[in-house]
């Protein structure tokens, strides 16, 4: 509860919050205000904003309502944010967890594998992943976890290491606890909150490596997402910008929604900085 | 001549905080030549007294009211560079933390160095020249070594000898010790006083020493103010204040605070609940590049508890007896030796060994988990051990009844604690396991001393009432005076003395156990 005190009164995470917040209610509402196929032709190609009425942010090359696209791309967006997200969440909190736990002989070689990890450009192995695998949707979003855990790893390891030593763990081991009460009940929920706010950084990360990957057009070009959007536009970026720039804003505003919802997060649930006001 | 006035002085704490007031009408007047203790157990203001007086309050904390003057001059209408060019120079501090207040990266040379050429502008040469003088000064060992060291080479005294020489560097009409021994083991403890009382005689420098041990005060004072909650309760001279209180509070601290005259000696069993019979511990060099001396920490260690006795283990920091401890309960492995807890070894498992032994943990604060309530950290270790849930909630709001806690206040968190309390809570932890030995690991060393007597009260009710056997780590005598019927004094990993309380403290064999008890604060005034 103090923590939620401390997150509204901080400006940078309410505007975060309202941000996300419209990503959201733009996902949630898209099948009310568009409930035709997004992807379907809509009109004449090519027409700018305002200039019709029934395309109030204009159409795209192929002629498709970019309004539309936008809505339902902020369910793709948000998808792949979020279970990209937890996807490397999980596998770091686990490999992170288990090498900080232990120490020793584990620790030495679930990093020398995150290291292998790290040492790769995320992007080139992103693109090996789905150019061995397919772009569909599933494996796209899949395949953006497996390339961001690494840092979750080293973080959560970093807070077990210290977290480990503590009397209060002793204590339990003391009691005669198992490792994986230890793990789970009394060092995770003490090592989340700088892996939470973390992972708003994963979250931002995910949503533009899929930008990335479909600007390549190398995402899944059955879905309407704001990447594959601004690849449609590449080819007419100097005479209508605006069909790149519009998705690009998008993606801009939900980046910068979900980067000051982890800064938010991270003074309300750090007590160092959160007392220091 | 009075050097520093403080007078009816208010700082106002930050809003939110648990009163409003820092400080309250603060009235302190500081000659030349003359020590002031200002005492008080913590939340009392002495700290917050100090600071002010540096005009290194902390963000949020404000001066309200009254004012502070330094030879005549008004403090508080210094300007931020004003000050900045009275701090070390006129002023000078040296805080508890000898080690934090070092810069590990700097040599001791360059550190204090820096005071003379900040201040006065002077050339290398004679700044090395006066640096030499002030470490010779403080009594440190091989100065021209000391120089050229970091502060991780030295030991907890040698730094803060070195902050002390820094401190005094430029003369300082007023120094400002902050719980300047609290840190240290008692027989340096001792030498700093000296040193202390020693510099200051010689340099007419007057002295405003913060501490919470009546011990020191008794070592050091010339004259002593008494803290509560903000207020001096009470302010005369040392001899005064501590043979003829006449505040309640100060009486009460007065009391509490331990003596080392042992009680008298109680029938023992002669059932040994806990043999350790030559155990070993090394702590091996790591790294490939920096091969260290591998540390003997335990070196052929034996010691026995009979059931329902208290064992003191004392020693001073590095002695092994932490080391003992943490290897009694399973949490180290030892090299060599056994253990053995109603005639048998103990057990490797985690499970059955946490039938057989419990630990309480020194530091009341990091041994609870702040994310737990605290019922359900007394009732986990029976459940995990296989009692139904029901029941081993149960249990723990008796336990809470037991060491003296609200049985209600199960549901409640750590934070909602205060530092006594979780200690208890510690206590009823280790008790719900049923356990043969408790280990106490300095359960109340990080406790105030008022608050300390009513945790070695319980412990002793306790004992009395289910038969406890104790092995109690301590650093400090006079606590284990409190508990203990026989003692084991450690130095450097192995046993020095072992004997009953009474006799080793009356008579001690070895001249370190002997070094030990005159190295008492406040023996002489206190008459302890």
């Amino acid at each position: 509860m103090r923590a939620l005190r401390a997150y509204l009164r901080s400006p940078a995470a309410v505007i975060g919050s309202l941000l996300v917040l419209a990503v959201v209610a733009m996902a949630l509402t898209a099948p009310l205000f568009y409930p035709g196929d997004p992807l379907g032709l809509a009109g004449r190609p090519l027409q700018w904003p305002g200039q019709n009425p029934r395309f109030p942010l204009g159409t795209d090359p192929s002629g498709r309502d970019i309004a539309a696209q936008i809505f339902h791309g902020a369910r793709i967006s948000l998808l792949i944010g979020f279970v990209a997200t937890s996807i490397a969440v999980c596998i770091g909190i686990a490999i992170g967890a288990l090498a900080g736990f232990y120490g020793g002989a584990a620790d030495t070689a679930l990093m020398r594998v995150t290291e292998a990890f790290q040492t790769l450009p995320n992007f080139l192995l992103l693109l090996v992943l789905v150019a061995v695998f397919g772009s569909t949707m599933g494996t796209v979003t899949v395949a953006i976890g497996l390339v961001s855990w690494p840092p979750v790893a080293r973080l959560t390891r970093a807070e077990f290491l210290t977290l480990r030593t503590r009397d209060f763990v002793q204590a339990c081991r003391v009691q005669g606890l198992s490792d994986a009460h230890l793990i789970l009940r009394e060092i995770l929920p003490n090592a989340l909150p700088p892996v939470i706010v973390y992972a708003s950084v994963v979250m931002a990360v995910a949503i533009l490596l899929e930008s990335a990957l479909a600007f390549l057009q190398l995402s899944d070009p059955n879905v309407p997402s704001w990447g594959n959007l601004i690849g449609l536009g590449r080819n007419v970026l100097r005479a209508e910008w605006y069909v790149s720039a519009i998705p690009g804003v998008a993606i801009l505003l939900t980046i910068l929604g979900v980067s000051l919802v982890g800064q938010g997060l991270n003074d309300a649930l750090n007590p160092r900085l959160a007392s220091g006001r | 001549m009075t050097r520093l006035a403080v007078e009816n002085l208010t700082v106002r704490l930050p809003r939110g905080a648990d009163r409003e007031l820092a400080i309250e009408d603060v009235s302190l007047s500081l000659d030349a030549g003359e020590i002031l203790c200002v005492v008080g157990e913590s939340g009392s203001g002495k700290s917050v007294t100090a600071s002010a007086v540096m005009g290194l309050l902390a963000p949020g904390l404000s001066v309200v009211s009254g004012a502070m003057r330094l030879s005549g001059e008004d403090l508080l209408a210094k300007a931020p560079e004003e000050w900045r060019r009275l701090r070390g120079r006129r002023v000078a501090m040296v805080f508890q933390e000898p080690m934090t207040a070092l810069n590990p990266l700097m040599t001791v040379g360059r550190q204090i160095g820096e005071m003379w050429q900040v201040h006065l502008n002077l050339d290398a040469a004679s700044v090395e020249r006066r640096a030499l003088a002030a470490l010779r000064e403080v009594n440190l060992p091989d100065p021209e070594g000391v120089l050229r060291a970091y502060p991780h080479e030295l030991s907890g005294g040698q730094r803060q000898r070195v902050m002390i020489a820094m401190a005094l560097a430029l003369e300082p009409e007023v120094l400002i010790c902050d719980e300047p021994t609290t840190a240290l083991d008692v027989t340096t403890q001792a030498q700093v006083l000296a040193l202390i009382r020693d510099l200051q005689r010689r340099h007419g420098t007057a002295v405003l020493f913060i501490t919470h041990d009546f011990g020191v005060v008794a070592e050091i004072a010339d004259r002593v103010a008494v803290m509560q909650h903000g207020r001096v309760v009470e302010q005369g001279t040392a001899r005064e204040v501590l043979t003829a209180p006449r505040h309640d509070y100060t009486r009460a601290l007065l009391a509490a605070v331990p003596g080392v005259a042992a009680p008298a000696p109680r029938d023992l069993s002669s059932d040994r609940v806990l043999e350790v019979r030559g155990l070993t511990k090394t702590y091996a060099s790591r790294g490939l590049f920096r091969r260290r001396k591998p540390v003997r920490a335990l070196d052929a260690v034996s010691v026995a508890l009979r059931r329902g006795a208290t064992l003191g283990v004392v020693g001073e920091s590095g002695s092994g007896k932490s080391t003992l401890a943490r290897c009694v309960v399973g949490l180290l492995g030892a090299d060599g030796g056994e253990i053995m807890i109603g005639g048998a070894p103990l057990p490797k498992r985690r499970r059955e060994a946490a039938r057989l032994v419990q630990m309480v943990f020194q530091d009341p604060y990091a041994s609870l988990n702040p994310r737990r309530s605290a019922g359900a950290q007394v009732a986990q270790g029976p459940i995990a051990a296989g009692t139904p849930r029901a029941e081993a909630m149960a249990e723990a709001r008796r336990l809470f009844g037991l060491v003296g806690l609200d049985p209600e206040a199960v549901t409640r968190y750590p934070h909602e604690f205060s530092g006594g309390q979780r200690q208890r809570i510690g206590i009823a932890r280790a008790l719900a396991m049923k356990p043969e030995v408790l280990v106490a690991d300095e359960p109340v060393s990080a406790l105030d001393v008022s608050v300390q007597a009513q945790v070695l009260a319980l412990l002793r009710e306790l004992q009395s009432r289910l038969g406890l056997s104790i092995l109690f780590i301590t650093h400090d005598l006079r606590v284990a005076a409190q508990l203990c019927d026989e003692v084991v004094v450690m130095r450097d990993g192995v046993v020095e003395e072992a004997g009953p309380i009474g006799r080793v403290f009356a008579a001690p064999e070895r001249p370190y156990t002997r070094s030990l008890i005159e190295a008492i604060p406040g023996r002489a005034l206190l008459g302890v």
